[in-house]
């Protein structure tokens, strides 16, 4: 079962600790989120568990064996994609894959085949003999991703793997990372798309300053951390009478409050998940107030994050 | 169980055999890069002003004799040649991967630091050799124009040279490996080569008057000094009215031991500093 553990893990630069006393154990198959806001100490602690820095004190172990005294060991089956990197520029994806797969073992009658699906799952076949040096930089962010596909990894740490690309680029990232999970494999990815985090992840590990706050499974976070509500915006084609919302859509089945935030828009709190959330929609269709826009305002997620981060700071 | 075989299969190579890995990307990203093509430029360019003059004027200083030939055709360019193909393929090759953040493409993979080092010091040193084969091509080709055969002391000059691009590049990746910018690199591994080193040996030989064994462009010195038959005296005292000059020759072993140990110090230095360095 793959495993990533540290123990009493600190970064200190100067006299500035990035991450402190980290001790986090991550086990089985499945997608870890790591949120934390921007300078909490995700890249710099993904960083110690690739060797790319060397750890203040602690230890940083995947599958039990310490990353920066048995570094090739240690990630003989991890990949990696940590910051944004960059490819030498006069090499094709072609070439700079082939390279990885190479150092990564990829036996030499599978390699061809292997790049060219991780090529082919980033959408970028056209670009495959194409040198890297004058791609864009979402194009060489999913050149990255396919790096991460290579050798099939156990173990996959994503830095914001999302990052620089476009929305449908994004999507189609997410949809790798999903298909990646099914197949025993152990993911543990920082990002700061909530929603991002909620549709592929299992569990979620937060930090802050450095400091683990949570580490728990994803409806164990928001049960606890959130409030009970989830909260929907309503955009209306013509104005409303605001009887209609605070007493006829107030009493709707689950709603817990609606308030008009001007003419034309409107916010509801509701208790419950999806389903509740599915029902209400259809019930507001149904009060014929000439509905043309639904979508979540906040996610449970993002209300268990917002507490928990601002009750560290 | 089927992650089981997947493991067996994917079995991490040796360290040796990701080394030539990192050699062969890094050597055709090294051929392809406009760099390559401006250190040929350069070479070519040298090497046909050279044979332009020496067709055209026959100056008697190059004639004269095979060893005279090749002494002044090779002795007093190669070194350059080589110093700067050092300064072109290994000035910035650590440094860019941090500057470049092409490190974060290639470290993160279980392969070792130090592989990925000498795994692009080997695509250097080929990379130099190429250029360093074609110069030698063209002198040659021009010493058998003017005269019947290579003369046995430029086969020992050649591999001279061939050591001295060794030295070079150790220098050059150890500096590459202190600093994390690659102009800063590129420029202090320059300036020390063009110019600081000629000038402290210079220095010190004059005014000091001891002998600048310390510096590598010293120890250089036997790639052109094989080629003067005799071969130069050690030291040399020359007085004018009430001054004494001395000046110094390294020794062909001298020059090699010079040669080697900048090798080896710098070669291990470089390796300790990118093993700790951070991203
Ligand atoms: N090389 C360094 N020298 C000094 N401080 C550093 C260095 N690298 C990181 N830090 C500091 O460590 C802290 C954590 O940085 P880190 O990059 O891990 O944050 P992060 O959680 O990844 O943030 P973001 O969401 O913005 O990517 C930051 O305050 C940063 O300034
Ligand atoms: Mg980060």
């Amino acid at each position: 079962m793959p495993s990533v553990e540290t123990v009493n893990l600190s970064k200190r630069y100067g006299s500035f600790t990035a991450v402190s006393d980290l001790n986090l154990k991550i086990e089985g198959a499945k997608c870890v989120g790591f949120l934390g806001p921007n300078g909490a100490g995700k890249t710099t602690t993904l960083k110690m568990l690739t060797d790319l820095i060397i750890p203040s004190s602690g230890e940083a172990l995947i599958n039990g064996v310490n990353v920066h005294a048995q570094k090739k060991k240690a990630l003989a089956s991890v990949s990696a994609l940590i910051e944004a990197p960059e490819i030498y520029a006069s090499l094709t994806p072609r070439e700079a894959l082939t390279m990885i797969a190479e150092i990564r073992g990829v036996p030499s009658e599978e390699r061809k085949k292997q790049v060219e699906d991780a090529v082919a799952e980033v959408r970028m076949e056209e670009w495959i003999d194409k040198r890297v040096g004058k791609f864009s930089k979402g194009m060489k962010q999913r050149i990255c991703v396919a790096s991460a596909l290579l050798g099939n990894p156990t173990i996959v740490f994503l830095d914001e793997p999302t990052m620089g690309l476009d929305p449908r680029g994004m999507s189609e990232v997410r949809e790798i990372i999903k298909s990646l999970r099914g197949k025993d494999r152990l993911i543990f990815m920082s990002s700061h798309i909530l929603s991002e985090v909620s549709d592929v992840c299992d569990e979620v590990a937060m930090i802050n300053h450095g400091k683990l706050i949570v580490y728990d499974t994803l409806p164990n976070v928001t049960a606890k951390f959130s409030g009970v509500n989830n909260v929907v915006e309503v955009g209306l084609a013509h104005s409303i009478d605001s009887k209609i919302v605070t007493q006829t859509i107030a009493a709707l089945p689950g709603v817990v409050s609606a308030e008009k935030v001007d003419d034309k828009n409107l916010k509801i709190s509701f208790s419950g998940g999806l389903d509740v959330q599915e029902r209400l929609l259809n019930d507001i269709v149904n009060l014929n107030i000439g509905v043309i826009s639904y979508k979540a305002a906040s996610s449970e997620l993002e209300e268990a994050y917002l507490k928990l981060i601002t009750a560290t700071l | 169980m089927a992650q089981t075989d997947f493991e067996s299969k994917n079995k991490v190579p040796s360290s040796m055999a990701q080394v030539g890995t990192i050699t062969k990307y890094a050597l055709l990203d090294y051929v392809r890069s406009r760099r390559f093509f401006i250190m040929l430029t350069i070479a070519l360019l040298i090497s046909a002003l050279l044979t332009i003059l020496v067709g055209y004027y026959r100056p008697e200083s190059f004639l004269s004799s095979e060893l005279t030939f090749y002494n002044r055709w090779w002795g007093t360019s190669v070194t350059f040649v080589v110093v700067l193909s050092g300064i072109f393929f290994g000035g910035d090759a650590i440094s860019s991967e941090f500057q470049n953040k092409t490190g974060y493409f290639g470290v993160p993979n279980p392969i070792r630091r130090s592989s990925i080092y000498v795994g692009k010091w080997l695509a250097a040193f080929i990379a130099s050799t190429v250029i360093l084969v074609i110069f030698t091509a063209i002198t040659v080709g021009n010493g058998f124009y003017y005269f019947s055969g290579v003369p046995y002391e430029f086969v020992e000059s050649l591999l001279f040279a061939l050591f001295y691009l060794v030295a070079v590049l150790g220098f050059t990746f150890f500096f590459s490996s202190l600093f994390k910018s690659s102009s800063i690199s590129i420029l202090v591994t320059a300036i020390l080569f063009l110019f600081a080193f000629t000038l402290i040996q210079e220095l010190v030989a004059d005014l000091v008057q001891i002998e600048p064994w310390f510096i590598i462009t010293y120890g250089a010195q036997i790639v052109g000094n094989v080629l003067t038959s005799p071969y130069p005296q050690h030291q040399i005292t020359t007085t004018v009215a009430r001054f004494t000059f001395t000046s110094f020759n390294a020794t062909i072993p001298e020059g090699l031991a010079i040669l080697g140990i900048y090798f080896i110090v710098t070669a291990v230095l470089g390796l300790i500093l990118f093993e700790r360095k951070e991203f």
